[in-house]
């Protein structure tokens, strides 16, 4: 027996995703690109996804550049609208516990001359949508948040920002990688001129993700080459990758309301069942206000990184933090954020539920994580100075 | 249900092997690279690579996957820079020459590893190391000397007990370093030809004294004076950490014969040289003394032999055990200089008896 607890960090491909791949690999050999009607056929598979995937935020299609992936998405949102800022808006708004893909591009241009107001969460990692829309003005040339959070859950309430920064004349930016499916997402509700979506986070393949632009939205391309995608992303597309996110965007659009229930009420019980199991045991993040899906929590006792590891060798796949380049895990700099100590940090994991999440795999994991901990604490307990501490 | 083995992998070619060989003869293995190193305790120009020892971590990595088991790399900087790190700090302060390895297995391998091991419901940790362990018809457990004797590494295992030898297994016990290599190749491993690591593992560049400058508190440092036999104060020094027993370079002092460290006083911040032949010493003090099996401390009293250093060769001598973990050695013919703060081993054979650190020689 095993349960996949792991969805924030990637969904398996959802079973339409796979066919509808499988189908493009065997029948496609052109490029959209191309003039003669294999290439018209490619394009016309292409642009079947493109409105796919806009569907899923209620956007239209010609809003959607297909990326790599969240991670580029993110990339071309933040230098591209940089670029397209003028002169005179040398400003970033972001907050303290973005995904490194947010936090790595800002701080590259901080180093080339931009001022950064990073705004902290509060011990629940709710951002101040107030404090945000303080810190915009004539000089901020983007604003840049999550709307779920990737290691808590915890939700933006996106309104004011919107105001304040249409209101400035500054690029409203959303990550929206652990949003779309998980919580209801439409991007012209929203308010926001770009927004990045990952396909593997949804049940799609990795390697692709889209960057929706509101039309009129400054931004200035990154990845520099050929026309492809408006002139915004040069590269041949990713057409089978593109398909499958399609195929799982259009499930998602369908499914979506029953799916968030279904996997509501599956964390409700593992929640329950490990606070009953668990003495001490503590959720990250606020009770409410929180993509249902993800269960962030400190263990008493333990190291976080023993349990991980426990945890795998009984079949149950969770995460913690972040990986070094090496491959050790490192303490959550959301949690950190949040003010956990580095040795709370260190004693938590998420447990992140998705599509493909049974019952038997909440009621598997549920009983392994009990035994599991019952066993790291008393064969590694931490050290009485850790505990204190 | 096969048996749980946590192999303490370090992407070197003999913990790789260890690991692969335990793997074909069914164990169920589950690799593990430590990370040890803290970014302060590298040295600045490798401070990026030993980081996370990036490369290495890698080399192990492949070879799990090779060989299909799961890999982790875990975080014991911590029980490191407190047990290993601050010890080997500790000592060079106190003038005595620290063996960061023995400290190294003791605090860390098997015993840190060894809870890590129980927490992941496995039943033995593996490493690489060339020393073999025998269970006798009374099952007792006897830590011995590889078959390789140029590659023995029991010197640095006599901490071991009857506790952890019995959850402990070294696949490489009756291999030689040359038979290992073949091994790694023939089972497509990639590092089957990779160097050797000389140097203490957080001192890459081997200066030693340097690191300890760096690490201890400056109000601890200890400058002095060096001094010959009759007590004449020849040169200044700037910190005894500086200096071990047997020393010849770097005194700073000009005199027609050479000069080497006799010892070293850190409380007044002496360091006492003297000529060659006056390094010899009759025994010696060894403190924080273990016995791999203390059931058979009777056979103690009996001529044996000890290692003082790694790299030496074992000395015929007897030995006693006094009270507070401490033993008295005494060589059997005239014994060559003594290094306080060295494991002391002691051996039957090819067998460990037991050892202790060296805290003070014997005179004649």
């Amino acid at each position: 027996m095993s349960a996949y607890l792991d969805h924030n960090a990637g969904s398996p491909i959802r079973p339409v995703a796979r066919a509808a791949m499988a189908r493009m690999a065997e029948a496609s050999h052109g490029n959209p690109a191309s003039i003669h009607r294999m290439g018209q056929a490619a394009r016309r598979s292409l642009e079947a996804a493109r409105e796919q995937v806009a569907k899923l935020i209620e956007a239209p299609a010609r809003t959607i550049v297909f990326t790599s992936g969240g991670t580029e998405s993110n990339n071309l949102a933040i230098f591209g609208a940089a670029r397209a800022a003028g002169e005179s808006r040398r400003h970033i708004v972001t907050s303290s516990i973005e995904h490194s893909s947010v936090i790595a591009p800002v701080a590259d241009l901080e180093g080339s001359g931009f001022s950064v107001t990073r705004v902290a969460p509060d011990r629940d990692g709710r951002i101040a949508p107030e404090e945000i829309a303080e810190a915009i003005d004539d000089r901020t040339a983007l604003v840049t948040l999550a709307i779920v959070n990737a290691e808590v859950g915890t939700m933006l309430a996106t309104a004011p920002i919107a105001a304040a920064a249409a209101r400035a004349g500054a690029t409203f930016h959303l990550d929206a990688a652990q949003a779309v499916g998980r919580i209801p997402v439409a991007a012209t509700d929203l308010g926001c001129d770009l927004m990045t979506i990952s396909a593997h986070k949804l049940g799609g393949p990795a390697g692709i993700g889209a960057l929706y632009i509101r039309p009129g939205a400054r931004l200035a391309p990154v990845m520099l080459g050929g026309p492809q995608e408006r002139g915004l992303r040069a590269g041949t597309p990713n057409l089978i990758g593109a398909v499958g996110f399609g195929a799982a965007a259009e499930e998602v659009a369908r499914t979506r309301p029953d799916e968030n229930r279904r996997v509501a009420a599956f964390a409700h019980a593992l929640l329950s069942h490990l606070r009953g199991a668990i003495p001490g045991l503590r959720l990250n993040g606020p009770e409410d206000g929180r993509a249902a899906n993800t269960i962030n929590v400190t263990f008493p006792g333990v190291r976080g990184e023993s349990l991980l590891i426990a945890l795998d060798l009984e079949g149950v796949a969770v995460s913690m933090g972040s990986a070094c380049a090496a491959g050790a895990v490192e303490p959550s700099h959301v949690l950190t954020a949040m003010g956990r100590s580095a040795d709370a940090a260190r004693s938590s994991l998420r447990l992140s539920l998705g599509w493909s999440t049974t019952a038997d795999e909440i009621a598997y994991a549920a009983a392994a994580i009990a035994r599991v901990w019952r066993r790291v604490a008393a064969a590694e307990p931490l050290r009485d100075a850790e505990a204190l501490r | 249900m096969s048996a749980r083995v946590l192999v303490a992998m370090s992407g070197g070619v003999d913990s790789s092997v260890a690991a692969a060989m335990l793997r074909e003869q069914g164990y169920d293995v589950v690799g593990v690279a430590m990370r040890l190193k803290t970014d302060a305790a590298a040295a600045p120009a490798r401070r990026r690579a030993a980081c996370c020892s990036y490369e290495d971590f890698e080399d192990a990595r492949r070879v799990a996957e090779r060989m299909d088991f799961p890999f982790y790399v875990v975080d014991l900087r911590e029980d490191f820079a407190a047990r290993v790190i601050g010890n080997f700090v500790a000592e060079y302060i106190a003038g005595r020459t620290p063996n960061p390895c023995v400290m190294c297995n003791r605090e860390i391998k098997f015993d840190r590893l060894w809870s890590r091991a129980r927490a992941l419901a496995a039943d033995f940790v593996a490493t690489g190391h060339y020393a073999r362990i025998e269970r006798g018809p009374d099952n007792r457990f006897h830590l011995l000397r590889a078959a390789d004797s140029t590659k023995d590494q029991s010197y640095f295992l006599f901490p071991l007990g009857q506790r952890e030898l019995a959850r402990t297994l070294f696949p490489l016990g009756a291999m030689t370093k040359h038979e290992v290599r073949a091994r790694a190749r023939a089972l497509g491993l990639a590092n089957a030809d990779k160097p050797e690591s000389q140097e203490i593992c957080f001192v890459p560049d081997g200066d030693y004294a340097q690191f300890v400058a760096r690490a201890a508190p400056p109000a601890q440092i200890r400058p002095g004076n060096i001094v010959d036999a009759a007590s004449h104060a020849i040169a200044r020094h700037a910190g005894v950490h500086n200096f071990t027993v047997g020393q010849r370079r770097g005194l700073g002092i000009a005199t027609g014969a050479p000069r080497y460290v006799r010892s070293i006083d850190a409380a007044s911040g002496d360091v006492i040289v003297g000529a060659r032949g006056e390094l010899t010493s009759a025994g010696l003090v060894a403190a924080q003394v273990s016995l791999v099996d203390p059931a058979a401390a009777a056979r103690i009293d009996a001529p044996l032999e000890v290692k003082i250093r790694y790299r030496h060769p074992a000395l015929p001598a007897r030995m006693r055990l006094l009270g507070g973990d401490r033993a008295e050695v005494r060589f059997a013919h005239g014994g060559p200089a003594v290094t306080p703060g060295q494991a002391c081993v002691f051996y039957r054979g090819d067998e460990v008896l037991g050892g202790g650190f060296i805290e003070r020689a014997l005179g004649e």
